[in-house]
Formats: C-alpha cells, structure tokens, sequence
C-alpha cells in the first residue's frame, strides 16, 4: 500500500521521482480500470507535464504540501477545461469553465490531477450503479459494489489507481464506499470546505472531502482544502487547524456508544469488527467508553429523503437544454405534438357534444413547444433514480404536502441536531458501525429504493445535524470483504474524529 | 394518502418529466412505497418544535463590493447546445 505521505517522503529522499510514480499509476490505470471502472477519463499527458515541473520543485526545496499527491476527482467538482458529466446524460459533453476552489487549493499545492472518477448521477446512489458509464466494482471483489455516490473514488484509491481522490458526501457519500472498499473517508463538518464549483444535489447537506490510504493522507488533504472561500457564503472562517501534526495528541477520548446504532438491521460480522475494536482501545486506556443515546436517529432515513429530495427537486430544475446539458430535438418534438393534436382533433370529430367540451379542454392542455422542449430534455437526460428523488421532491414541496412532509421534516432535523448537541456536551466522539453491511451484490439493491436508502442509515444524520465524520477500515468480515468503524464528531472538531480514526488504525496496524 | 396516477403526472408536468405509462406505474408504485415509510415521521409531535432551515450559523458574510473579471462570453457560451458568437440559441417557439 503505498499511501500519500509515505511517497511523500521517498520522493524527497530521492529513492523515487513523481514521473515514474505517475507513470505507475498511469500503468496500473491501463491494467485494472477496464475491471473496476473506477475512472470516466484520465488525462495522461497533461499529469505527466507537471510531474516534471513538480519534479524539479521537489529537487529544488520549493515544492507545495502535496506535492506527490496523485489525485483522483469526482466528476462532480468542476476542473476547468475537463468534462464534468456527474455520470448523467444530460451533463455528457459539458465541460468546466472554471476551477472549483478545492481544485485551485490542490494546484497550489502541487497535486497532481489524474483523471475523473466514476459516481452515482448526480451523487444520488449509495451503489455507484446509477451512472451511464457502468458500475463501478469493488477492487475487493469485483462482484460486489464500490459503495456511492462515491464509489469511483473508494474504488480508485482501494484499487491503487491514485493515493488520493476527492469525493462528495451528502448523505453518506464518502464514508459508505470508504468502508465498502478499505479505505479512509472524511466527510468534514458543513461549511468547512467550500462548495464552490460542487455540482449541487442538496445544497443544505453537500460536503467535499477526501479518500485515502490512511488517516493522516486524509488529514494532511482537508487541512489544504478547509477554509474560508469568498465564492461560498456558507463556508466558514474558523482557522484551519494542521490536523496531520495533531494526530498523536489525543490522550484518552471520551466515546460515546449510540444504542440505537447497534440495534436491528446490523450485520452479526459487522458487529462483531466493530465491537472488538472498541472493546480494544478501551482496554488499551485509549477510548474512554460512554453510552450515549440519540432517540431519533431512527428517523433520519425518511427525514434525509424528505429534505434531500426536495432540495435536489430545486437544484436540478437548471437542466432546461438552453444554455449547457443536453437539449431535446425541436423537430421530434414538433412531431410529438402534431401527432397529439390530430390525435384529439380525430377524436373531436367523431365525439357528441359533451365529449367535444372535454376533448377541447384536453386540446388546451397539450404543451407548448417550448414546455415540451425542456420536457424531452430532461427526460433524455437524467436516470431513473435521479427522476425518483426530482419526483418525490416535487411531490413533498407542492401545494397541500408541503406542512407534512417537508416542514415536517425540517422539524425533525432540528430534534436530531439537538440529540447530537446534547451527545457531545458528554462525549468527544460517537462511534457506530458506518454501514449496517459489507459490500452487496451488485445488481442487488437496483430495484429496491427503501433497502437502497437504509445503506445509509449510520451516515445521514451526521448530514442532517452538519457535523463531521470519518470511516477508518476496522477489519475483515468473515466473507472477506472490508468493514469501515465511523467516528462522527461536533461540529468543526475534525480533529478529533482524525485522532480517533488514527488510533485505530495504528491499534490494527 | 396514497399517491395515484394522477398525482405521478401532475408532479412530472410541474418538474417537466414525461413519463411513459409504464414509468409512471412504476414510479407511483416506488413513491407509494417510500412516502409510507416516511410517514412514520408522523409519531413524532413536533408541535412545538422550529423548523431547522439551516446547520450552520453562519450569516450574513459580507465582502467588498469590487470589480472582477466575469467569465467570458466565449466561456459562457462553450457549453451551449446552440450558439451563436454573442447569444444563446433556442428554437422558434412563438407559432
């Protein structure tokens, strides 16, 4: 395994050189991805180029905090010049203009940007099966899923196919595929790392964060890319702690053990990994165990789909075909409404005189040319699941549904924020399993949108109360397929999430 | 509550989806399915409760009022399905 900071160091003592490291990977792209298809495009030439200017910056004492970092992107954060497609029809050919503001921290840093990394549409998914390039398959067994919406870049990092990749989580979207595929996964607390040039779903939940090889590979990343950005209003101005240097300080953390995520629906093997290993760090003095209880996570499931959906709904109404994505054809669809209309006004003459009111009614209804343009738009570009989530967030935001579903829902939000408040007035961390499973099958879940959603069960309501967390590999389950342990923390308290992640994987190491 | 055909095509028509009749059967069926698993929200009494808008609280971040460079016009329209060198292009729609 060879993980960011150690080549980091290898490089500096000159026992490697960046262009044959990216030339590795290049290699190691060419071989594993047609299995894992983790990558959607890789851009070979222009990593090379920079691997010689970074080269000679290392060579010379000025190179940037990540320099040696291999860096695999989500295609749903802007890089300019690239196409960012979010794995959907309607966004296939459309190409940044713009950096986004983790992006730009990366360059100057002196990351290397590999390529962009297969996803669920739109981050909607937790099988990185929902995307028009295929599925992503776990590098641990490549009948099972990654795990999503940031399955392409678990799989990237699990696969060796770069050391670090960048990911979105919006309801679990690091830390499920971290724990599917043995990797670690941060998602930072809301506000903490800018959105800026994040392609939205669900604007009040959305978080970028990395994925890599080891605790520290993940800190030393969010410490370059936390920050106060002038491009997002709802990013914060707190200073941005080292966390790589604080990750040895920790003493003995007070963790809190939720009952109600150990309870029905776990995996026995799951449980089992991650009750050993607290049990572990207990007796090691490391973990100072308290149980804790967060009465309404049970609720965060519907709570999150309410909200998500909704917000998703809003943010996706852009896709219209007129100034990028993909547009419909004017002429199918001038076509399409001739054909209704003669359709009617055959039914017209041959209707008695009530029957002809209704069809005239039905006649008023055909849409415009111009609504029906967006219509075929929209309904050649998105996929199914993405459709589901627009519909039901129409569904839940209109006239008559709206107090039941999404008041009812922001509601509930804040009962789960305040279950988290009171928890880490008591404890440093929360520790839970971060998936109730190991990876599925793949083509298991396709068809079955509740046992879909319930993958997400231990992650969402770190989501929904806006605080941070981590999944830490904690272990192999009996079928041989890797378990991730979650540490959620409070808010901007990275810190410690990062050191209890780090405990553990220097217990297991 | 139950959603019906109805509902599935009035919703599609405001969030401009067309469905075939099979999509729609499909899609009214999985609604139904998860708007019943959402309604156990429904135990909870949340009459005294405030909605939670936003988690942080953050607000209300000023900046300076200056001038910056805006994306081109060549940028602006790279991505357009239809373009020409200063405007969107969109079909004639008024018949």
């Amino acid at each position: 395994m060879s993980d960011f900071s150690s080549t980091q160091e290898q490089l500096k003592k000159g026992a490697l050189t960046l262009p044959d490291l990216v030339e590795n990977y290049l290699d190691r792209i060419e071989q594993k991805n047609p299995q894992i298809n983790a990558y959607v495009s890789v851009d070979g030439d222009a990593a090379r180029k920079e691997a010689e200017v970074i080269q000679k910056k290392i060579r010379n004492g000025s190179a940037g905090r990540l320099a040696g970092a291999v860096v695999g992107v989500k295609d749903v954060i802007c890089e300019k010049g690239k196409v960012t497609s979010c794995a959907s029809n309607i966004l296939r050919n459309f190409e940044s203009v713009y950096d986004a503001t983790v992006i730009e921290k990366l360059r100057s840093e002196d990351a290397i940007l590999l390529g962009r990394l297969n996803m669920d549409e739109f981050a909607m998914g937790s099988s990185s099966e929902n995307t028009i390039y295929g599925p992503v398959r776990n590098p641990h067994d490549d009948s099972k899923v990654s795990g999503g919406s940031s399955g392409g870049s678990a799989a990237a990092v699990a696969g060796e196919l770069c050391n670090i990749a960048l990911g979105s989580d919006t309801g679990g979207s690091i830390r499920q595929p971290a724990s599917y595929c043995g990797v670690v996964g941060v998602k930072p607390t809301y506000g903490r790392v800018s959105r800026h040039g994040l392609v939205a779903y669900a604007s009040s939940f959305d978080c970028i964060g990395p994925l890599a090889h080891s605790v520290r590979d993940c800190a030393e990343l969010l410490s370059t890319i936390a920050g106060f950005d002038p491009n997002d209003n709802t990013s914060s101005g707190l200073d941005v702690p080292d966390y790589a240097s604080g990750l040895e300080s920790s003493g003995t953390l007070r963790v809190g053990v939720p009952e109600e995520y150990f309870g029905e629906g776990l995996d026995d093997g799951v449980r089992k990994i991650v009750e050993d290993v607290i049990a572990q760090l207990e007796k090691d003095e490391k973990f100072n165990l308290v149980p804790i209880r967060i009465p309404h996570m049970k609720y965060s499931i519907a709570t999150y789909y309410i909200l998500a959906t909704a917000e998703a709904s809003s943010n996706l109404a852009r896709y219209d075909g007129v100034r990028y994505g993909h547009r419909g054809d004017i002429d199918e669809v001038r076509k399409e409404l001739r054909q209704e209309k003669e359709a009617i006004e055959d039914k017209i003459e041959l209707a008695d005189a009530a029957g002809k009111n209704d069809l005239i009614e039905e006649m008023a209804k055909v849409d415009s040319p111009l609504i029906r343009l967006y219509k075929k738009s929209r309904t050649e570009g998105f996929g199914r699941e993405v459709k589901r989530r627009i519909l039901l967030g129409t569904y839940v935001l209109s006239a008559g549904y709206y107090d039941a579903y999404y008041a009812k829902a922001q509601k509930v939000r804040r009962l789960i924020k305040q279950d988290f408040d009171t928890a880490f007035s008591k404890v440093d961390v929360i520790v839970s399993p971060t998936a109730p499973t190991p990876a599925f099958d793949i083509g298991s879940n396709i068809d079955d949108p509740i046992q879909m959603y319930l993958n997400d069960i231990y992650t969402t309501s770190a989501n929904l109360a806006g605080n941070c967390g981590i999944s830490v590999p904690a272990g192999t389950h009996p079928d041989g397929l890797p378990v991730g342990i979650q540490f959620m923390g409070d808010k901007y308290q990275e810190s410690k999430i990062l050191q209890a992640g780090y405990l553990v994987e220097q217990m297991l190491r | 509550m139950a959603v019906t055909n109805e509902d599935v095509k009035y919703v599609a028509n405001l969030a401009r989806l067309q469905l075939s009749d099979e999509e729609a059967e499909q899609l009214k069926s999985d609604m139904n399915q998860i708007l019943e698993y959402m309604e156990t929200l429904g135990e909870l009494d949340t009459s005294d409760v405030e909605p939670l808008e936003h988690v942080t609280e953050i607000s209300g971040q000023f900046r300076k009022d200056e001038t910056k460079q805006p994306l081109s016009h060549e940028d602006a329209l790279k991505n357009a399905p239809d373009a020409d060198s200063d405007y969107f292009r969109v079909p004639r729609v008024i018949e």
